[in-house]
C-alpha cells in the first residue's frame, strides 16, 4: 500500500523526497498564492454587500477606482471567489495529492508550467474588463447581457488550462502502473483522477457556450445569442462545478483528516465507490438550476431532479465514512462512549478544527440543498436571499474553511517554515464559524421572506420592515467573518515571512480500516464508469439541447450597468 | 475479522435510510407536483422580443378575465420595470401569469405565493395561482438585469372579493 511508504519516513528522507519534488511544490505554491489573493479581494466585497445592506455604502469612496459600484463589486466577488480562488487552489492541491500519492513528480514538468501559465494569461485578460466596469455581468455572465470579449476568452483561457493538468495525470497514472502493475492505485491519486476526469467531461458545456455563442457573438461576428441555450450550457457545468470544488475538500476529508485526528480512515471501498458515483452523477443534473426556466419541459426537469437525489447518495457515503474515521481517531485516542470520543479529538490542532467545523455546517449545507433540489419546494427559494446563505455554507465555509484549514499544514510544509501561530489560526476557524453560521442563518430567514438576491438592498426605494428587522444580524455575521480573514491573511503572511525555517514534514496519508484489498478492482479500471457517465449526459440532455440548437433564437446582446 | 463484521453491519444500517430517505423525498415532490398542481414552468413557446408590440397576447399587457374568478395576467419586463407595473385582483381568483422580457434576463417573484419565474427575452413563462387573502404584494426582479436592478419591483394588489361566494 502507498500509504505504509509515506508514513514513518524521517526528517532527513523527508527533505529528500521534497527535493525530488521541487519542481510540484513550487507549482503548488503558486497556485495556492494566485488563490488567496483572488480571495482576499473578492472576499473584501463580501463585507461591502453586507454593509450596503444595512445602508452604509462604501462603493461611494471607491468610485475612483471601482465605477461600477455595487454590481461590479458583486462580479468581483463572485467571479474571484468561486471562479478563480477555487479553481487555482484546486489545481495546485491536486498537482501536489497526485505526486505525492503516486510517489512520482509531473510526467511533464513543462506541461505543469504551462498549466500554470495558460490559467494566469486567461485570470489577467478576464481581470482587465473586470476591473474596467465592462464586464459587470456576474460569475453566471448570462447573455443578452455583454461583457467585454476579453472576459469570455480570458475565462475560457483559465478552464483550458486545467485540461493540461488531467493530461499530466493520465500520464502519470500509466507510468506508475508500468512500475506497479499488481498495485491498486493509492486512493489519494484515484480520487485526484477522478475529480480532474469529471471536471473535464462536465466542462464541456461552458465551453461550447463560450466558443460557439458568447465570443463570437461579443466581437461582433453574429448578432445575436440564444440566452436559454446558453444558460442550459452554462449548468451543465454550472452543477458538477460544485463537485469539482467539493471533491478535493473530500480528498482532505478523508486521506488527512482521520490520521491528523489520530486514527485510520473507516474504508477506502466506500470511498472510491462514492468517486466513482461522482463521476457518473455529478453532470447530468444540471437542469436542477433551471426548474424555473421556460423553454425547458417540465419532465426533464423532473428526471434532472431525479438524479439530483441520486447523487445525494454518495454524499451521504461521504459523510459516514468521514464521521466514522473521526471516531476512529477520537477512539484511538482514548475516547469512550457513543458521543463523548469527539472530546478526545485533537481540536488543538487548528488544520483539524477548521475542517471539522467546516464539516459542521456542511451538514446544514447539505439538508438546506435538498430543499433547493426539491423540484417545486425550489419555488419558495429560488433566487431569494436563502441560495446565498445556503452557498456560503458550501463553497464559502466547506469548501473556503477546509482549504484554509489544508494550507495551515500544506504552506509550512511547501514553505519549510512552521505556522507562526497556531493559536490565531483556531482563533480564525471558530471565528469563520461563528461568523458564517450567523450570516447563512438570517440569509435563510431572509430569503424566506422573499428577498432577492444579487440585488443591492439597500438602494430599493422600500426595504420591507419584516427585512429591516433581520438585516444587521447578516451583517454582525459579515464583520465577524472579516475578522476572521484578517486573522489567516496575517498569519499565512507572518509564516511566509518571518516563520520558524524547519523542515515540516507533510502530513502521512491516512492508512484505512478496510482496505483496497476489499473492494473490486473494476473500480480502478476508468472505461466502464466513462461509458456509463457519457450515456446518461446524452439522455439528459440531448433531447433538450437538440431542440435549443434547432429552435435558436439571434437575441441582440445589451450592455445594460 | 470480527471488527470488519461489525463495520460491515454499520455500513448496511446507514446505506439503506440513504437510499430510503431520498425516495421518500421522491415521492413526496411527484405527489405534489402532478397530483396537488404546484407546478414548475415548462416549455410554452417563442417569440420574438422586438415584435411584442404586434404579438398577442403581449400587444396588450394586464388582467383580463376570461371566466368568472379566473383571470389571465400578461406581463412583460424590461429594464427596470414590468408593464403594467401593478395588477389589481379580487381574493379567491385564479390567475394565470404570462410573462416575456423585452430586452434581457429577468425574474418574476410573487412574495407568499409559489410564483416563481425567470424571464428570458424569446420565451413565455407561465405559472398559475389562487390568490385567497386579500392584501399588497410585491413582485421582485429577482435576476440582476442591469444596473437598475434593484428598483425593478411590481405589484400585485388583491381586493376583498366583491362576490367571493359566488365565484365557489
Ligand atoms: C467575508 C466573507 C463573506 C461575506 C460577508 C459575503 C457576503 C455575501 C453577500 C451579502 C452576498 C449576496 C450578494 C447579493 O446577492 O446581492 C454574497 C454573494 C456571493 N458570495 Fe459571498 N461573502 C463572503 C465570502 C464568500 C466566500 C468565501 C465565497 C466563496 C468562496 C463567496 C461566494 C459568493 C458567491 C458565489 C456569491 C453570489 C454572487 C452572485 O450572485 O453573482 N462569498 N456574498
Ligand atoms: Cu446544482
Ligand atoms: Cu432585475
Amino acid at each position: 500500500m502507498a500509504t505504509a511508504r509515506v508514513s514513518g519516513v524521517s526528517i532527513a528522507a523527508e527533505r529528500a523526497e521534497v527535493g525530488v519534488f521541487a519542481t510540484e511544490y513550487r507549482l503548488t505554491g503558486l497556485n495556492l498564492l494566485v488563490a488567496f489573493i483572488a480571495l482576499a479581494i473578492g472576499g473584501l466585497f463580501g463585507v461591502l454587500q453586507a454593509l450596503q445592506y444595512n445602508g452604509i455604502d462604501l462603493y461611494k469612496p471607491i468610485a475612483p477606482v471601482l465605477r461600477g459600484g455595487y454590481y461590479q463589486g458583486l462580479a468581483l466577488h463572485g467571479v474571484l471567489n468561486v471562479l478563480v480562488f477555487t479553481t487555482f487552489f484546486i489545481i495546485g492541491w491536486l498537482t501536489f495529492v497526485t505526486s505525492r500519492s503516486l510517489g512520482i513528480p509531473l510526467a511533464s514538468r513543462a506541461l505543469g508550467w504551462t498549466t500554470f501559465g495558460v490559467m494566469t494569461a486567461g485570470l489577467l485578460i478576464a481581470a482587465l474588463p473586470l476591473l474596467l466596469n465592462n464586464a459587470t455581468v456576474l460569475f453566471t455572465f448570462y447573455p443578452p447581457l455583454k461583457a467585454d470579449p476579453l472576459f469570455y476568452i480570458g475565462l475560457t483561457l483559465v478552464v483550458v488550462g486545467t485540461w493540461l493538468l488531467l493530461i499530466n495525470q493520465v500520464m502519470m497514472l500509466r507510468q506508475w502502473r508500468a512500475a506497479n502493475p499488481a498495485a491498486r492505485i493509492p486512493l489519494p491519486a484515484f480520487m485526484a483522477i477522478v475529480t480532474m476526469t469529471m471536471w473535464v467531461i462536465c466542462t464541456f458545456g461552458v465551453a461550447a457556450e463560450m466558443l460557439f455563442l458568447l465570443i463570437p457573438w461579443s466581437l461582433g461576428l453574429v448578432p445575436g445569442t440564444d440566452p436559454v441555450l446558453a444558460r442550459t450550457l452554462f449548468w451543465f457545468t454550472g452543477h458538477p462545478i460544485v463537485y469539482f470544488w467539493l471533491l478535493p475538500v473530500y480528498i482532505s476529508w478523508y486521506n488527512f483528516v482521520p490520521q491528523q485526528a489520530g486514527g485510520r480512515l473507516f474504508s477506502d471501498p466506500m470511498a472510491r465507490v462514492s468517486f466513482i458515483l461522482f463521476l457518473i452523477l455529478s453532470t447530468p443534473i444540471g437542469m436542477h438550476h433551471q426548474y424555473t426556466d421556460p423553454g425547458i419541459s417540465e419532465i426533464w426537469k423532473l428526471v434532472h431532479a431525479i438524479f439530483t437525489f441520486g447523487v445525494f447518495f454518495p454524499s451521504l457515503l461521504t459523510f459516514f465514512n468521514v464521521v466514522a474515521s473521526l471516531e476512529n481517531g477520537g477512539r484511538a485516542r482514548g475516547g469512550k462512549g457513543w458521543l463523548v470520543w469527539v472530546f478526545s479529538l485533537p481540536w488543538r490542532e487548528p488544520s483539524f478544527t477548521a475542517q471539522v467545523l467546516a464539516m459542521i455546517l456542511f451538514a446544514f449545507g447539505g439538508a438546506g440543498g435538498l430543499i433547493n433540489a426539491s423540484y417545486n419546494i425550489n419555488l419558495v427559494v429560488h433566487n431569494t436571499s436563502w441560495v446565498a446563505g445556503h452557498f456560503h455554507l458550501t463553497v464559502g465555509t466547506a469548501v473556503t474553511l477546509s482549504f484554509m484549514g489544508i494550507t495551515y499544514w500544506l504552506v509550512p510544509h511547501l514553505t519549510g517554515r512552521r505556522l507562526w501561530s497556531p493559536m490565531m489560526a483556531l482563533v480564525q476557524a471558530w471565528t469563520w464559524f461563528v461568523g458564517m453560521g450567523i450570516f447563512s442563518h438570517w440569509m435563510h430567514m431572509l430569503g424566506l421572506l422573499s428577498m432577492p438576491r444579487r440585488t443591492a438592498i439597500g438602494a430599493m426605494r422600500e426595504i420591507q420592515p419584516e427585512w429591516e428587522a433581520l438585516l444587521p444580524m447578516v451583517a454582525v455575521g459579515a464583520i465577524i467573518m472579516f475578522v476572521s480573514a484578517i486573522l489567516y491573511y496575517l498569519n499565512m503572511v507572518l509564516t511566509i515571512t518571518a516563520g520558524k525555517r524547519d523542515a515540516v514534514p507533510m502530513v502521512p496519508f491516512a492508512r484505512a480500516v478496510s482496505g483496497p484489498e476489499d473492494s473490486p478492482r473494476v473500480l480502478d479500471n476508468f472505461k466502464p464508469w466513462l461509458v456509463i457517465a457519457f450515456t446518461l449526459i446524452v439522455i439528459n440532455y440531448a433531447p433538450t439541447l437538440i431542440r435549443l440548437v434547432s429552435e435558436m433564437q439571434f437575441i441582440p446582446g445589451i450592455r445594460s450597468w | 475479522m470480527n471488527r470488519k463484521y461489525l463495520g460491515y453491519l454499520f455500513e448496511i444500517a446507514w446505506i439503506l435510510p440513504s437510499v430510503a430517505v431520498p425516495i421518500a423525498f421522491l415521492v413526496a415532490i411527484v405527489i405534489t407536483a402532478f397530483a396537488v398542481g404546484i407546478a414548475v414552468p415548462g416549455n410554452v413557446g417563442r417569440v420574438d422580443p422586438k415584435a411584442l408590440n404586434t404579438t398577442p397576447p403581449f400587444d396588450k399587457p394586464g388582467l383580463r378575465e376570461l371566466a368568472p374568478g379566473r383571470y389571465e395576467a400578461v406581463v412583460t419586463a424590461q429594464l427596470f420595470n414590468f408593464t403594467p407595473g401593478e395588477l389589481e385582483i379580487p381574493a379567491g381568483s385564479k390567475v394565470t401569469f404570462i410573462v416575456t422580457s423585452r430586452d434581457v434576463i429577468h425574474g418574476y417573484k410573487i412574495e407568499n405565493t409559489p410564483v416563481n419565474m425567470m424571464v428570458i427575452p424569446g420565451q413565455i413563462s407561465r405559472m398559475t395561482t389562487t390568490f385567497d387573502t386579500p392584501g399588497e404584494y410585491y413582485v421582485y426582479c429577482h435576476e440582476y438585469c442591469g444596473g437598475g436592478h434593484h428598483l425593478m419591483v411590481g405589484k400585485v394588489i388583491v381586493t376583498p372579493a366583491k362576490t367571493a361566494s359566488a365565484n365557489r
